[in-house]
């Protein structure tokens, strides 16, 4: 399509009846319908409220902490639940408020601040939720059994393992993971290819709000960060359940492994949360300094840069090991850099209040606590990353201090302004400005009085997570002024949750844009609509509602693009990823239950997973299969072949190939496949490392190359079968098609028998050697019957007529996960059977 | 909101009602900001360095925020990309590389390994107390002198620390004499330790190691090299038969009640290493249970008869069927081994 967005032609004006029909297709179902919704905006709010419960029932776990701490020698909580209750605390905040909160944000307000009807993929969001809700409250309420997980929010083996916790505590952990990380790579799926693909025309990579930045270098890193993470979970519960040795010493696992998995994971997490925070801070910023963003390319640098960095620091969790020194260095050189795209982004704040008008309302306060909280624990950061002091601090007081000044300080106090700031435009009312000071230095006194002693308490001292200390030992001052302050701080967040809902309920009604605000969210006026803009409105500049004043009418008039649903269709318009030209008009699918019954099922299958009950979860996991082939049943097909957008542009009404956001959500999940499937090859490689030669291991043989050759040309087959298949659709040759399919199925089901056949002399519980080759092999083989659950859906939609050489997009994402799968084979034989060999074994 | 309130009161606040705790607190057992060894004076050195650099900083920066959030118009005292690249780039770049460089000298200095000849002691650390062996210089590196939850070290002189654990990872740390070094199942980690002067000095594990993480505490005492020659030469004695009824009557229950299934004492039993405390001279060591309690005859007995209660969850046994009598004879006995 050409760049028909910048005629200056102004479309006929919306008329009542097109109105009413586009409310009416946006609308949310009534009664108990309503949870059928699969809107973002209606899915991103149940995220937050969702959330911010978590914040609140995290929050009485801490409370629970202080009140055990306050004085020597207490009794009020047994060392048992004391363990589960900490345990508990550090998980809810990290995992079930902290990322779902930041991802909250991200889907309620991304498709306003983009100019989207509703980000990609809804049903995805909407699964991603549900299993979110579940998942979270199953390992909440483990609590109230006395069943919680007691490890410690890293969980470090050996003491996780069976050998030291016999009991189902560290499952439910992994089992509540597991959910988190379903939720998170959905959320990281929808926000990439929603920020890349369906901005409003006209807003090029250079005009997307700070906060669509930050959330895309924050997905990405959910996409690199997570799998370290999932995988690591997947060891820790196949050694649990399995007796699968890779943390176990005496078997030639290393309980480093763990550590090392988990922090490759853990450290991009604090930027996963912070990152997101930057960005609503970025975007209040320039509204109260009446000016745009100072250094706007600067701030996209430093949080990609940070992004970046963040993967190369996570052995500064691990100085105390006893690595080698130079190594350490390594890593304390590394997260000292990160300090500088950090103050990149820092200055660029002072310098757009520096260079503007600031006016100080409500949020500007809560921004306050942020800068100076926040700057507290950058500077104790740097502290940490300091080698010989670490060897102190670390697991001491000083750690929880500073790591609550960057959380708290980094991500809830933007949170709490970005929750005033937006407050108008979800409920078109103003949070008053009394209470939310009061909740204010509340909070801010309340907080720093909980935590700033809590640096020396540690200095003195006192290491984490003992469940009490004697009086003798100089502790029992600090500790109560911190229980104190712990008090203040929780009645600061009471009433701010007070002044929340006074707001919602009977607030002041807010004026359209009640802070002068100059991005796109606030252009058509408050509170926010189901479906975005009447019109997706045609972006000129950054700051569109400062730039173009004559947006606002022409957008609610509906004079820009697609101000209509006329085919009774939820749609919305996908443009290029660099330069946001109109690309093709995407059809979104209406409320279904598909993703609740899914995230049921799911939820069902990991529940009776942990409580061993195998046939129960066999039996969900076989019913997620149709209810997944129900789910691209479903998706949308086009009306027609093309879609007029107003303004004389007439868009394809479907794409196939790299063109489609489907493609480019199968690319995504694919990295993160491929990611996962790394951190793997990491672990054995690392294994490897730390044991030496002989490789294989005493006790096991090199395997026979001429076996390894099988399962090897069955991979290589089942490449060119794949390709075929595709080139003959291509030619619309739908009957050879569904042959070549059938061949591919054959070769995956002889591959998955090859492979196992292959693995039988292999004992995977003797070492952990056979463990981590086990567990290689058993990857490509789950890839294998992945890819045979796809192709059996192709051959479906072949019967029914639904692939032909037009619509090629269902065989095309097959055979890229069939591809991906022989890869997988390929890597894995060479890994087991060619590595040794060129290393030498022995 | 005409007039922006600034956190500072706020701050001056909340230091005003911590005063009051200070002013409660004792003298700390364990603490990295009182150093006793060359070690932790580095390390206290670099923290109070750190703080005066942070402080600086903190105070800077969050002059240059509330300047800029309370003036009224625009200022523009340098060019914008100056001002983001002086002070995000080049300012911060100037100020870390140089702690780096200083702070990775020192760190190499602390973690040097002392001269070959040193004391070499062995520490397996396992729930929830610690197993300590020294190493006989001139053998074959096979254990001299096996005690539980103490260290003695001779005053001024570096000794090797090798750290194990015996089953989840712990970690060791003495504040007043160094940082934490973990101890890991299937690695064996090295500290030097050292103490400038004689005293007591406590330690805690640092890693979670499970139920009574909170509870595994041990104790360095630092002796003069005379003092502490004399204190091995004792060690090396086979302990002297017990005199008197009632010590006689103390080594009959520990015998009989099936303490010596897990503790050894040289000479009167023998158990497999490394199940419990070795008791041989239990009589002179600082505390009981791994620093729970005080090292009094009294403690002795509480421990013995109430161990589940006074430390749920570890190894040892509540021997609460114990007759009055028997009690207090095992407890005298024990603290008679000095």
């Amino acid at each position: 399509m050409s760049s028909a967005y910048d005629a200056t032609r102004a479309d006929e004006p919306i008329t009542d009846a097109e109105r009413r029909q586009l409310h009416e297709v946006w609308a949310q179902p009534r009664g108990w319908r309503r949870f059928s919704e699969i809107n973002n905006s209606v899915i991103g709010f149940y995220y937050l409220v969702t959330a911010l419960g978590f914040l609140f029932a995290g929050g009485i776990l801490a409370l629970l902490i202080r009140l055990q701490l306050a004085v020597p020698d207490n009794t009020l909580l047994s060392p048992e639940t004391y363990n589960q209750v900490f345990t508990m605390h550090g998980t809810t905040m990290m995992f079930l408020f902290a990322v779902p909160a930041v991802e909250a944000v991200a889907v309620y307000l991304l498709p306003q601040m983009l100019g989207a009807r509703d980000l990609p993929f809804p049903r995805l969001s909407a699964f991603g939720y549900w299993c979110y809700l579940f998942g979270g409250i199953l390992a909440f309420s483990s609590l109230f059994f006395g069943i919680a997980p007691d490890g410690g929010w890293f969980m470090y083996a050996p003491l996780t393992t069976s050998a030291y916790s016999p009991g189902i505590n560290a499952d439910v952990w992994l089992l509540g993971i597991g959910f988190i990380e379903i939720s998170a790579i959905t959320a990281a799926i929808e926000i990439i290819v929603g920020v890349l693909r369906t901005r409003a025309p006209g807003m090029s990579l250079n005009r997307i709000p700070l906060f669509g930045w930050y959330m895309l270098v924050t997905a990405t890193m959910i996409l690199f960060g997570f799998p370290p993470m999932l995988l690591g979970d997947a060891l820790l519960e196949l050694q649990r359940a399995l007796d699968l040795p890779f943390f176990d010493a005496n078997r030639g696992g290393d309980p480093l492994l763990w550590q090392h998995l988990f922090w490759m994971f853990g450290h991009p997490e604090v930027y996963i949360i912070f990152l997101p925070a930057a960005g609503i801070v970025s975007m209040i910023l320039p509204t109260f300094a009446q000016r745009p963003f100072v250094g706007y390319h600067w701030a996209v640098l430093g949080a990609i840069g940070v992004g970046f960095l963040s993967f190369a620091l996570w052995v500064h969790h691990m100085f105390a090991t006893g690595l080698p020194h130079i190594s350490l260095s390594f890593f304390s050189a590394a997260s000292m850099l990160v300090v500088i795209p950090n103050a990149i982004q820092f200055f660029c704040w002072i310098a757009t209040l520096w260079l503007g008008k600031p006016l100080f309302k409500l949020p500007m306060l809560y921004l306050v606590g942020f800068f100076s909280v926040f700057l507290i624990g950058g500077l104790t950061g740097v502290m940490v990353a300091v080698l010989p002091f670490d060897w102190q601090a670390h697991d001491t007081y000083f750690i929880v201090a500073h790591l609550h000044y960057v959380l708290i300080g980094g991500m809830v106090f933007p949170l709490l302004a970005g929750i005033v700031y937006w407050l108008p435009a979800s409920t078109g009312r103003m949070m008053d400005e009394r209470l939310g000071k009061i909740a204010f230095w509340l909070l801010f006194s309340g907080f720093n009085l909980a935590f700033l002693p809590m640096h020396w308490t540690g200095l003195i001292g006192m290491p984490r997570r003992i469940y009490t200390y004697g009086a003798d030992m100089g502790w029992s001052g600090l500790n109560m002024a911190s229980t104190i302050g712990a008090l203040v701080l929780a009645a600061g967040f009471a009433l701010f949750a007070y002044a929340v809902v006074h707001a919602a309920r009977r607030g002041r009604q807010a004026p359209d844009n009640p802070w002068n605000a100059g991005t796109l969210e606030w252009v058509e006026g408050i509170p926010l609509r189901k479906h975005g803009f009447t019109s997706v409105p045609i972006i000129r500049s950054r700051y569109p509602a400062w730039e173009q004043p004559e947006l606002a009418a022409e957008v609610r008039e509906g004079r820009h693009h697609l101000a209509h649903a006329r085919n009774a269709r939820r749609e919305t318009i996908v443009t290029t990823a660099v330069d946001a030209r109109p690309d093709y008009v995407l059809a979104l699918p209406h409320p279904t239950w598909i993703p609740m019954i899914t995230a049921i099922l799911v939820t069902v299958c990991f529940v009776s997973l942990t409580f061993k009950a195998t046939s129960v979860a066999l039996v969900a996991a076989v019913l997620i299969i149709p209810m997944l082939y129900l789910w691209v049943w479903r998706t949308p097909a086009p009306v027609g072949e093309v879609v007029d957008a107003g303004r004389g542009l007439t868009l394809p009404a479907f794409v196939s190939g790299p063109r489609s956001v489907l493609y480019s959500g199968v690319t995504v999940s694919l990295i993160f496949d491929a990611i996962a499937f790394g951190a793997l090859v990491f672990s054995y490689l690392y294994l490897f490392t730390v044991r030496g030669l002989p490789w294989p291991p005493a006790g096991y043989p090199l395997d026979d190359l001429a076996t390894a050759g099988i399962p090897a040309l069955l991979a290589l087959a089942l490449l060119a079968v794949g390709m075929l298949a595709l080139r003959l659709l291509r030619q619309d040759r739908r009957g050879l098609t569904g042959m070549a399919v059938a061949v591919a199925l054959a070769l995956q089901a002889g591959a998955f028998a090859a492979l196992l056949a292959w693995m039988r002399p292999i004992s995977a519980t003797a070492d952990a050697y056979g463990a981590t080759v086990w567990t290689l092999a058993g990857y490509a083989m789950a890839h294998l019957a992945v890819s045979a659950i796809m192709a059996v859906y192709v051959l479906i939609a072949l019967a029914a007529g639904r692939l032909s050489a037009g619509r090629p997009l269902a065989l095309e994402n097959t055979e890229r996960v069939n591809r991906f799968s022989a890869l997988l084979m390929l890597i894995t034989l060479a890994l087991i059977s060619l590595f040794p060999r060129i290393i030498g074994h022995g | 909101m005409k007039t922006p309130t600034l956190p500072l009161p706020c701050l001056v606040v909340a230091l005003a009602a911590l005063s009051p705790f200070a002013a409660m607190a004792v003298e700390p057992l364990q603490s990295a900001v009182d150093p006793r060894s060359p070690a932790a004076g580095d390390i206290a050195f670099i923290w109070w360095l750190l703080l005066a650099g942070g402080t600086l900083i903190f105070v800077g920066v969050m002059t240059l925020l509330l300047f800029a959030m309370l003036s009224r118009r625009p200022r523009r005292p340098v060019g914008a990309r100056l001002f983001i690249v002086g002070g995000g780039l080049v300012f911060p770049g100037v100020v870390l590389s140089a702690l780096l460089v200083y702070t990775v000298i020192v760190g190499a200095r602390i973690t040097a390994p002392p001269a070959d000849d040193a004391l070499q002691i062995d520490v397996t650390a396992q729930m929830w107390w610690w197993d300590v062996r020294y190493r006989d210089p001139d053998g074959d590196g096979s254990a001299f002198l096996v005690t539980a939850n103490e260290l003695r070290i001779p005053v001024g002189k570096p000794v090797l620390l090798r750290l194990h654990s015996a089953d989840v990872i712990h970690s060791f740390w003495v504040p007043n004499l160094s940082g934490k070094v973990d101890m890991i199942p299937g690695r064996v980690n090295r500290l030097t330790l050292q103490a400038d002067a004689a005293g007591t000095y406590r330690g805690q594990c640092a890693e979670f190691c499970g139920l009574q993480h909170s509870r595994m505490a041990l104790h360095v005492v630092a002796e003069p090299v005379a003092d502490w020659e004399r204190w091995v030469a004792q060690r090396r004695e086979v302990p002297a038969e017990p005199a008197g009824d009632v010590l006689q009557r103390g080594r009959r229950v520990f015998l009989e009640t099936g303490c010596v299934a897990c503790h050894a004492v040289r000479g009167v039993s023998n158990p497999p290493p490394g199940l419990a405390p070795d008791l041989t001279h239990v009589g002179s060591r600082p505390s009981i249970g791994a620093g729970l309690l005080t090292n009094t005859p009294g403690n002795l007995a509480a421990w013995i008869a109430s161990a589940q209660s006074l430390k749920p969850g570890s190894k040892m046994p509540s021997f609460h069927n114990l007759d009055g009598e028997s009690l207090t004879a095992l407890a005298a006995y024990l603290a008679s081994l000095e």
